[in-house]
């Protein structure tokens, strides 16, 4: 924590494999100043999950993962009661006052943390991911909010849970629906779009090993191009490695037309964005 | 500082970006922490704290420009300065005339421009920015014309259409290349030209700055956001935008269909709520809790004008049909004319959207007599062959202008299917204030519908899609 600017944080990044852009490292610095929970949007594959287990690399600290999902509540994000063990401990307790059932059943040891109040209690700082949180109703965003802002949580049995030490938190949308607007209040906002050639370049080279710079350069070339065709979904940068990957096996030495059709399975996941890609290249060849 | 960070928040504002009290404190409170000659950082930082949402960055990068572009990059900082010093003097040297400080002619700034973009020379390609702007653009000040009109000076006078041809020419002379680098050559080109043009049009901006001050820029500079870009007129460009934005839309909307028939219904014993009650009954299970049941699928019935009147939002309207079938399984739709054909297969899973709007044109039975909307055969149509499809769950959702050409609208046919449906709403993606003139008969069919919406922008659809949750709609309709 606390790097003197955002070189150094595009340095630390860079270190443990993920590569920043200039605006990537920025907003993170300004996150880790500010203490501000950070946003991040952008289309599937683009490494936003990515970039928190980065942070929490980088830091050294533990990743917190919560996955939304529709249909998430409060027992699954915040905490719930243990309520076997509260009922054996009923039954183990039988004939005593109530009074003192009472304090023993709601303490602590009777309390099962999910991610965001393990987040909180948690003696070390801890990076704290919600991943995809468009995936959860506009209801359930409001867990959120009082854990984004003020960084406690507040049980009715116990009172409120303040954080002992304040997690990075990070946020995914793949923006499948608008977030409400508190929530976009309380967040630093980032938007990570595909990489620029260099950028993607760079990326391929670090993620697959023994990759020659002449590949990786074609690689990134081509699969700028074909995110430039209307497709119903373009090729991700997670997808891009992979097809780098698959180059390497087949001991491409050059990317031409008739390579980059035998496998664009690799890179494209709809039949219809498969052919007309296909199409495209093979005008290309034949013009 | 802080003057010019309330300035550019209150254009932010006029540009139509909700910005908070509360984000501008963020905004405030990050410029303590930016080194402010540093242009991208500034522009990352107030970008991250002032807007979220990503479709509203091309507005705020406009604002920024003005209001924190006046100063050029190398102001402060004496190295970039010399080096701009430097490009500048290996420009007019390469150009091979004048002193220092000389006028350039244009052929020797189009060969300037040329190299730069041959060599990928930053340094050269900003000297040749400031210098075709400070002697093509002919800019005069206190004239209140906007950027563009100089910018197209700029791109004539240098030929900047010609220099693709120029450039894939000298960069294909040394080797052949093969079709595909050939294509991806031509690609990057095109790129590197654009960003020429961005330049150009940021020195441009910054000039007019200088000479008529920040807020009066960017008043000329503010374009309408995509969600208040008119539908029926809008750009290719700005469809492509809209078309980014309907996925989401759609998918709120499903929800909100579904989502009503949610409450007041239980469904099957929660077992764990159930005890979890039961403890404060010393585990005797006296208040039974129940799962909620699962959201039915909605039934979505969109009937779609495809005429040429509304060829723009009808394509638009296929957009959304596409991102609701994408999303929701029981959705059927149909096109019409003066002649109405499902179309529902031609968005089914995995379809091109392309491709499925061009089986519409070509191959659904949408004309009949002569291709001129006829809204009361459409509806004869679907109350003939379809009604029956419909049931007390299904919505109906017609979309177009209601213009009819003086066609019968055969209110019969259209209100059996109102009866037969759950609700039925209209989007119209006409203003309101021409309905009903001409040949528009929308007062006519407006009293069968559940509710009547003008669409001309994303803002009113997604107003729409608000509407439809609310209880209101619930009514018990009888045959007509």
């Amino acid at each position: 924590m606390g790097a003197a600017g955002p070189g150094e944080v595009a340095a630390a990044l860079q270190a443990v494999g993920y590569l920043p852009d200039a605006r990537i490292a920025q907003v993170v610095f300004l996150a880790e100043r500010l203490d501000k929970p950070v946003l991040v949007e952008g289309p599937a594959g683009v490494g936003k999950t990515e970039l928190a287990k980065a942070l929490a690399e980088v830091h050294g600290r533990r990743l917190i993962r919560l996955q939304c999902y529709e249909g998430l509540d409060e027992t699954k994000a915040l905490y719930e009661w243990n309520y076997r063990k509260q009922l054996l401990r009923l039954q183990a307790d039988q004939g005593r006052e109530w009074a003192d059932l009472e304090h023993d059943i709601f303490t602590e040891e009777f309390l099962l943390s999910r991610p965001l109040l393990e987040a909180i209690r948690s003696p070390e700082p801890a990076v704290l991911l919600v991943d995809e949180v468009d995936r959860v109703e506009v209801e359930t965003e409001a867990l959120l909010l009082e854990v984004l802002a003020d960084f406690q949580i507040t049980i009715p049995e116990l009172g409120t849970i303040a954080a002992t030490t304040r997690p990075l938190v990070v946020l995914t949308s793949n923006n499948t629906r608008e977030l409400s607007e508190a929530l976009k209040r309380r967040c630093l906002f980032l938007h990570i779009g595909y990489p620029s050639v260099e950028r993607e370049r760079e990326i391929l080279l670090t993620r697959v090993p023994d990759l020659p710079e002449t590949l990786a350069e074609q690689a990134a070339r081509l699969v700028r191009s074909v995110r430039s065709l209307p497709l119903r979904k373009p090729p991700s940068v997670s997808e891009s490695i992979d097809w780098a990957r698959t180059l390497l096996a087949l001991g491409v030495a050059e990317v031409d037309e008739g390579v980059a059709i035998d496998t664009l399975h690799v890179l494209l996941k709809y039949q219809a964005d498969i052919e007309k890609v296909a199409k495209e290249l093979e005008t290309a060849a034949a013009g | 500082m802080l003057n010019v960070l309330t300035g550019f928040v209150e254009e932010l504002r006029e540009a139509g970006i909700p910005v908070s009290m509360v984000e501008t404190i963020d905004a405030a409170e990050a410029l303590r922490h930016v080194d402010l000659g540093d242009r991208a950082a500034l522009r990352a930082s107030l970008g991250a704290t002032l807007v979220k949402n990503a479709r509203h960055f091309e507005a705020f990068e406009v604002a920024f420009e003005v209001y924190f572009g006046l100063r050029p990059r190398h102001a402060d900082d004496p190295e970039a300065a010399e080096a701009a010093r430097t490009a500048d003097a290996a420009l007019v040297g390469a150009a091979g005339g004048g002193g220092s400080g000389g006028e350039l002619d244009d052929d020797s700034l189009a060969d300037a421009l040329f190299r730069a973009l041959a060599d990928q020379d930053d340094a050269l390609l900003q000297a040749v920015v400031r210098r075709a702007v400070e002697q093509l653009a002919g800019m005069e000040p206190g004239r209140p014309v906007g950027g563009t009109y100089y910018l197209y000076r700029v791109l004539r006078r240098l030929d900047v259409d010609g220099m693709l041809d120029r450039l894939l020419a000298e960069l294909t002379a040394e080797r052949a290349l093969s079709p595909l680098e050939e294509r991806l050559l031509r690609e990057e080109i095109e790129l590197r030209l654009e960003r020429f043009r961005d330049e150009l049009r940021s020195e441009i901006r910054r000039r007019l700055v200088s000479d008529r001050g920040p807020a009066a820029v960017a008043r000329t500079l503010r374009r309408p956001l995509v969600e208040d870009a008119d539908l029926v007129h809008a750009t290719r460009a700005e469809l492509a935008e809209v078309e980014r934005i309907v996925h989401p839309l759609a998918r709120k909307l499903g929800t909100r269909l579904a989502q009503r028939r949610r409450q007041g219904r239980t469904g099957r014993l929660d077992v764990r709520r159930t005890i979890r009650r039961s403890l404060s009954s010393g585990g005797v299970p006296v208040d039974p809790r129940f799962r909620r049941p699962r959201p039915s699928k909605p039934e979505l019935f969109v009937l779609a004008d495809v005429s040429g009147s509304v060829a723009t939002f009808a394509r638009f309207t296929m957009q959304l049909v596409y991102a609701i079938s994408h999303q929701f399984s029981r959705v059927r739709s149909f096109a019409f004319i003066d002649a109405l054909d499902e179309v529902t297969d031609y968005f089914g899973a995995g379809a091109d959207f392309e491709q499925a709007l061009n089986r519409v044109s070509a191959e659904a039975a949408v004309v009949w007599l002569d291709g001129h909307s006829d809204y009361g055969n459409a509806f004869g149509q679907f109350s003939e062959l379809y009604v029956e499809a419909l049931t007390p769950r299904s919505t109906v959702l017609v979309t177009g202008d209601a213009r009819s050409n003086y066609h019968d609208p055969n209110l019969p046919a259209f209100s059996s299917i109102a009866a037969a449906a759950r609700s039925l709403f209209w989007l119209n993606p006409e203003a309101s204030r021409y309905w009903d003139t001409g040949d528009s008969i929308m007062g006519a069919y407006a009293p069968y519908c559940d509710g009547v919406y003008e669409v001309r922008n994303l803002r009113q659809l997604a107003g729409f899609v608000e509407q439809v949750a609310l209880p209101t709609h619930r009514r018990v309709r009888r045959p007509a």
